[in-house]
């Protein structure tokens, strides 16, 4: 018996074009970090104890292989300088943090990768929903995180001024683990308070950026006030930051936002990503596809696999279980194969973006008890 | 296998998420449930005064009528219930399946529930101290003295976070709805079958369907209920009791630490008394928190602990079909190792013995399940950690302790069960107020009067009393 594909499955042709552009991507930043007049000074030293030669020896994305595990422990401490590449020396640059609850924090330095990223990210983005020259909200974190930058660039190169609020995840992730839980309903609060303040003060604000727990809190507060999302004039909603389970992203489409968007006007695209990586897009959500939620990395400057649990360099059949494992390939940035704390399901190649997706994405079992998730 | 559905406001709601019920000997599937988030049980919550609207529309005698109509039902018929047919027996299979509680426990957790609805007049009369229930409904009323009394109603629902233990405490709420008060249930991952059943029972015999909400679900739809509903109940540990002490929004109920005091007028013909101590141990298997965990003397300690553990060790697992089974499963057998654990620690402290160490091993391991067989151990004096622990299995310390010293030494009391006739004791018995239900005379700590109110009257948590003056007004002129 012959099964049907789905309609956004992509072709050979398109996979294959795909397959070829990541491994000449692959092949070029390889040799840009690890050309002693580009390269930062991090990837020259571990270049001394590898067993290869990157320069000859990575000619295509499965090359990477031969690297070891990237280890994120790597980017705690300093000096941070040892991972700015010769290449972009003297570049105004950024320093990104994230985890540092307790301890030292990673760091990521970055130049222009956030804007790159978003802007990528932008073309996604249905005009319908997300009107260009409209204002945006940052419903998110604020401090050393990328994503507060990164939100703001892209409603700036959409046209448009975003606001934004303070938040700060370490606070609220050491309320939980004290079990201060009123504190930090307060917080939470707090923070929605001053979302709903600039929402109803007539800055014609129409996008956002926020985060599952926060939407849902905003969705509350609004409710409390004789008034939603919806009447209050968003229109385009771009969330992430924590784990998004279809039944959820039902719930959030039919219950807070009102409706699918052609019902609703309220347009809400979950996403998947992270200060090393980027941003990845999912496939259109439906209640069709049961609201399935399909990642998609923004090859081939970042490239995303479903592993198997015991090999990290053998991928799991479509369909199957296994562990996130990302790679990020820019100029500003290399990581070549880091496993991440999720697991998830390898999704078929998609037509928009013809290679390998994950969904189900959920914090990897291995770790899933110790992970503390806040609002954020 | 049968698929159970959210239940919001009375319609099935169909989640995406599911969690299996799994049988506790073989590990198969019984029934796949729905899985709601916090997030829907707070938008739900906005349309709670529908449900007391749809209950007020109806008066409280026809009320009383369908809820006894449901008891039948509930004990008799074959119900809907998910996308299934349930009967009886499918009913007493399932919960003993998922719980590990014998079935003839089942059937006497059912008769219980079905007893409380069926005597829901006299309860309430009981609980209300015979006064119309129509003042409920209304808010105020005459008394029948003259007087205008008023009971102003503190919420539209009561929300429950239910247990996975104990069938038997379902009891506790269902008397909200023949006051008019809608239900907001977040039943136990093990035992929705109580809940559902319950539910379905009411809506069979006419109570409206918009009074309900079922949400299983996982920790934050306990913590949003708790948070949204203007009155709650909670069942849990000592810890979630404390969490929640001095909250006049919610009702936590924990372990109940009863006991059996017995008074030195008595204590010399304690022979007498000792099938009514077995009862109140080993009822239910130990796992209510009307169980006696303590039985407390000034002399004969060792001889009754000893006579306790000849009724008792010898007592081993049966299969959960057979009618004389006294033994719970515990269906995860990490909570069975981990009591045990526990135990051993009582144990390792001087002046405490085992008087159940030679009837054989009392951990027994199973595949997927485990159970602890009775034990009685015997404390030297009241200030052994044990004389103050409260196990999920038939388990009870029988403690040494002069008459004088026995009030101020036996901490928190649900259920105690006082055998003397010294009236002077009886007195400071009953003005002792860490005892919650005072039984003065051989009645098991596990036997309870329906008609008086358990670990707070469901009365006055819904309800407060309160001023209410009427004066006749001048009708304004027509002009």
């Amino acid at each position: 018996m012959t099964v049907a594909l789905p309609h956004w499955i992509a072709n050979d042709q398109q996979i294959s074009e795909a397959k070829k552009a990541l491994d000449q991507h692959t092949y070029e930043t390889v040799q840009w970090h690890f050309h002693e007049s580009t390269g930062s000074p991090f990837w020259l030293e571990k270049k001394k104890s590898l067993k290869f030669d990157p320069l000859k020896e990575v000619n295509s994305f499965d090359d990477l292989k031969k690297f070891p595990e990237f280890e994120d422990e790597w980017l705690r401490g300093g000096p941070v300088n040892r991972w700015v590449p010769k290449g972009l020396a003297g570049k105004p640059t950024y320093v990104f943090e994230t985890g540092g609850t307790t301890g030292i924090p990673k760091s990521r330095v970055v130049v222009d990768d956030f804007r790159i990223d978003y802007e990528n990210f932008s073309y996604t983005l249905p005009d319908q929903y997300f009107p260009k020259g409209s204002n945006w909200l940052m419903l998110g974190p604020s401090g050393p995180r990328r994503l507060r930058l990164a939100v703001e660039h892209l409603c700036q190169f959409r046209g448009g001024i975003s606001f934004c609020i303070d938040l700060d995840p370490r606070w609220v992730i050491k309320l939980i683990k004290k079990g201060w839980m009123e504190h930090l309903e307060e917080y939470k609060k707090h923070c929605i308070d001053q979302a709903i303040t600039i929402l109803t003060a007539g800055h014609d604000i129409k996008c956002m950026f926020t985060t599952p727990k926060l939407l849902e809190a905003l969705a509350s507060g609004l409710a409390d006030k004789g008034t939603s999302i919806q009447e209050i004039g968003i229109t385009g909603i771009f969330s992430g930051g924590t784990e998004f389970t279809p039944q959820w992203t039902r719930f959030c489409v039919e219950e807070l936002l009102g409706g699918p968007a052609e019902e609703s006007g309220v347009y809400m695209t979950p996403t998947y990503g992270n200060t090393l990586m980027g941003l990845a897009c999912s496939r259109p959500v439906t209640a069709e596809d049961d609201y399935t939620i399909a990642y998609y990395a923004p090859q081939p400057r970042a490239v995303v696999e479903v592993v198997d649990f015991d090999d990290y360099n053998k991928l799991v059949g479509f369909g199957e279980t296994g562990r996130v494992k990302l790679y990020t390939m820019t100029k500003e940035f290399f990581v070549p194969g880091f496993m991440e704390r999720d697991e998830g399901e390898r999704e078929m190649p998609f037509n928009k973006y013809p290679w390998d997706g994950v969904s189900g994405v959920k914090p990897y079992r291995g770790f899933a008890s110790s992970t503390t998730v806040g609002v954020y | 296998m049968i698929t159970i559905n959210p239940i919001r406001w009375g319609k099935q709601y169909k989640s995406l998420e599911y969690q299996d019920v799994i049988h506790f000997e073989n590990g198969e599937s019984i029934a796949k449930i729905g899985q709601v988030n916090g997030s829907m049980v707070q938008m739900d919550i906005r349309k709670a005064d529908n449900a007391r609207k749809a209950l007020r529309s109806i008066p409280t005698t026809e009320l009383l009528a369908r809820c006894k109509k449901a008891a039948y039902l509930f004990e008799h018929e074959t119900l809907p219930v998910g996308d299934g047919q349930q009967t009886v027996d499918d009913f007493i299979h399932q919960q003993s399946a998922s719980t590990g509680l014998p079935e003839h426990m089942c059937r006497n957790n059912m008769q219980k529930n079905c007893f409380v609805l069926s005597n829901i007049d006299k309860i309430l009369d009981a609980l209300t101290r015979g006064l119309d229930l129509d003042i409920f409904s209304r808010g105020y009323g005459e008394e029948g003295r003259n007087v205008t009394v008023s009971f102003q109603c503190q919420t539209p629902v009561l929300g429950a976070v239910l247990p996975n233990n104990s069938p038997g405490v379902h009891t506790l709420w269902l008397p909200a709805v023949p006051l008019q008060v809608g239900l907001v249930l977040k039943p136990g991952s093990q035992e929705p079958w109580t809940p559902y059943r319950m539910i379905s029972a009411y809506i069979e015999a006419g109570i409206p369907a918009e009074a309900f909400c079922l949400y299983p679900g996982g920790h934050d739809v306990g913590s949003t209920l708790m948070a949204k509903c203007q009155r709650s109940m909670i069942f849990g540990s000592a810890q979630t009791v404390a969490q929640y002490a001095g909250n006049p929004r919610v009702q936590a109920h924990g372990p109940g630490f009863s006991k059996i005091l017995i008074g030195d007028d008595i204590v010399d013909s304690w022979e007498d008394y000792l099938d009514m101590m077995v009862e109140s141990v080993l009822s239910n298997s130990g796992r209510s928190c009307i169980n006696c965990s303590g039985i407390w003397a000034s002399r004969h300690t060792e001889a009754i602990a000893e006579a306790l553990a000849a009724k008792m060790g010898s007592i081993d697992v049966t299969s959960p079909t057979d009618p004389k089974s006294a033994l719970a499963a515990f269906t995860n057998p990490q909570m069975a190792k981990g009591t045990w654990g526990m135990v051993q620690q009582d144990l390792a402290e001087s002046g405490v013995t085992d008087m159940t160490a030679s009837y054989g091993e009392r951990l027994i391991e199973r595949e997927r399940c485990a159970y602890l067989r009775p034990m009685v151990l015997h404390a030297d004096s009241p200030s052994r950690g044990v004389a103050m622990k409260e196990y999920m299995f038939p388990f009870v310390s029988v403690v040494k302790c002069p008459q004088k010293e026995m009030i101020k030494s036996i901490g928190s009391t649900l259920v105690g069960t006082a055998l003397t006739g010294d009236e002077a004791w009886i007195d400071e018995l009953t003005n002792a107020t860490h005892i919650d239900r005072l039984n003065i005379g051989p009645i098991p700590t596990s036997r309870l009067n329906w008609l008086q109110p358990h670990e707070g009257n469901l009365i006055d948590f819904l309800f407060r009393s309160r001023a209410y003056q009427l004066a006749p007004l001048k009708v304004a002129e027509k002009v």
